[in-house]
């Protein structure tokens, strides 16, 4: 019998944490109803004057996005900790950093990929023109991977420590940060005639550099936790 | 040759470290503090009047040296806790450890003298300039480093997810600051800066290095001093620590 | 020399409460950490002295 190769393992764990995240949507549903939620309490709390509501539009989709990824980070991780998969994963022949590519891209699917399909919905409650929606989902679709990739980091270092949740924000939200300003500016630099190709390849460059270095620290500090 | 003799790894290991910092630590203090009482008389007695600033620009003469500091030492931090986290040195993790809290406040003090500054200049406490906001984030990265590391019961394991939140935010204070700085350009931020002003004498450039290396001396004096402690409370059960006398 | 007198020292030509509150929050910073330091310093030896 040999080893499953690289592919067919990838495949298996995405395929694996899909399956989980369909027989528990009620957990996926949470992440996606609090970005709507968050979003929408925004013209209550400030007004609904147009102009205002459009001006705000992408930085609170944006930062709404950033935090139901965070809420989501917990998820990542936690259930094959307790189950003992993780343990398995580590002393798998594939390499670590493979397989938490795998499970992240999992994630992204399940969590990620709703947000960015119902952002458009919501820029439409801030009154955000056709244009303006179309660079919104195209600065989701770029950076919300990058959000899911960072924060496996936080979610593996914080593994199975009490007061997990308020910690693994203090540690990954800062570094969101460059992803939350590209994110939002593309949309307010095509608004203001600017174009929004420098934003948006720059978020593609975080996308990259962090598809190369996130999974190889989210592998090492999954080590540290199973030690 | 005679360098050679030295046998520098022997400071490596915490026992033979703990009394050479504590031969250290009073030297450095005393560099300090001669260091701030010359850096102090030049910000006061030799450094002129700004013609634009009026007397408020004094304040660069601890806001930048701290601001100096905070960055260095989160670099010299992220450095020491990756030595610990490959070679598995205990010293380097127990150094990392005792330079956070000093960076922390290196950083606060930045940030304080940075508002204090801002208020008769910019007329407001708080503006978001590129390099006040990246001085924020990295006090918040500062407190993840620490707030993680005590949050973990096991040292050993504590050093090792410390390690790897301090590399992850050495890597990304470049990427951070210059996001901050392009969002800052779009939205026509200050354009006036502590740093830029227009007639930086030479005498300015002295006292602020002058302090810059008494903000240094204390740093390391107080690192000294912490990770003495660090190491006594780590080695509470080693045999070296239990000798009579291993404390002085 | 700068100042003609103690007062138009302490008052910093109207900019006396900025540089002196970052001044003197500075000093009390530093003395602050350094007594911290001195004071985890005694309550571990004092620890030490009970175990003997």
């Amino acid at each position: 019998m040999s080893a499953p190769g690289l592919l067919d393992s990838v495949v298996a764990v995405v395929a694996r944490d899909l399956r989980i995240a369909l027989r528990r949507r009620a957990d996926v549903m949470t992440s996606l109803i609090f970005f709507v939620i968050v979003v929408s309490l925004f013209p209550l709390g400030v007004g609904a004057d147009p102009v205002l509501l459009r001006t705000l539009g992408p930085g609170v989709v944006w930062v709404a996005a950033l935090l139901a990824c965070m809420l989501a980070l917990a998820r990542l991780f936690a259930n094959d900790y307790a189950d003992g998969t993780l343990e398995q994963m580590v002393l798998a022949p594939q390499p670590l950093a493979l397989l938490v590519l795998a499970k992240t891209a999992a994630h992204w699917l399940t969590t990620g990929l709703p947000l960015v399909i119902v952002a458009p919905l919501l820029g439409v409650q801030f009154d955000l023109d056709a244009d303006a929606l179309l660079i919104l989902l195209a600065s989701l679709l770029l950076g919300t991977p990058t959000l899911s990739l960072i924060g496996g980091i936080g979610a593996a270092l914080t593994l199975g420590l009490r007061g997990g949740g308020a910690l693994l924000a203090l540690l990954v939200l800062p570094l969101y940060i460059p992803v939350l300003i590209f994110g939002a500016g593309a949309v307010e630099a095509s608004a203001a005639a600017l174009g929004a190709g420098a934003h948006l390849s720059l978020l593609a460059a975080l996308l990259l550099g962090s598809l190369v270095f996130a999974p190889w620290a989210t592998a090492l500090a999954l080590r540290i936790a199973i030690e | 040759m005679i360098m050679t003799d030295i046998r520098w790894f022997k400071y490596s290991s915490p026992q033979t470290f703990y009394p050479l910092a504590g031969t250290l630590a009073p030297w450095f203090s005393a560099a300090a503090a001669l260091l701030a009482i010359a850096g102090l008389y030049i910000s006061f007695f030799m450094a002129p009047t700004d013609f634009q600033q009026g007397e408020a620009y004094r304040i660069i003469f601890i806001h930048v040296p701290a601001a100096w500091m905070s960055m260095f030492l989160y670099l010299v931090m992220a450095v020491w806790a990756a030595i610990g986290l490959a070679w598995n040195t205990r010293l380097s993790s127990m150094m990392a450890c005792a330079i956070a809290p000093t960076g922390a406040i290196m950083t606060f003090i930045a940030l304080w003298t940075g508002a204090l500054w801002g208020k008769p200049m910019w007329g407001a406490w708080w503006v978001w300039d590129a390099r006040l906001t990246s001085e924020l984030i990295l006090l918040f990265l500062y407190l993840g480093f620490m707030f993680l590391h005590a949050a973990i019961d096991d040292p050993r394991r504590a050093d090792r997810a410390a390690a790897v939140i301090a590399i992850v935010g050495a890597i990304n204070v470049p990427i951070i600051y210059f996001s901050v700085k392009w969002w800052n350009t779009l939205h026509q931020g200050a354009s006036v800066s502590l740093m830029r002003s227009p007639s930086m004498a030479a005498t300015m450039l002295l006292g602020m290095l002058v302090m810059a290396l008494a903000f240094w001396m204390y740093s390391i004096a107080v690192i000294l001093m912490r990770v003495r402690c660090v190491i006594i409370e780590r080695e509470r059960h080693a045999d070296w620590i239990k000798a009579p006398g291993a404390l002085e | 020399m700068n100042w003609g007198s103690l007062s138009a020292f302490i008052e910093m030509g109207g900019y006396g409460g900025y540089v002196w509150g970052s001044f003197g929050v500075t000093a009390v910073c530093f003395v602050l950490e350094a007594a911290a330091v001195a004071a985890r310093r005694r309550s571990l030896l004092r620890e030490r002295r009970e175990l003997d």
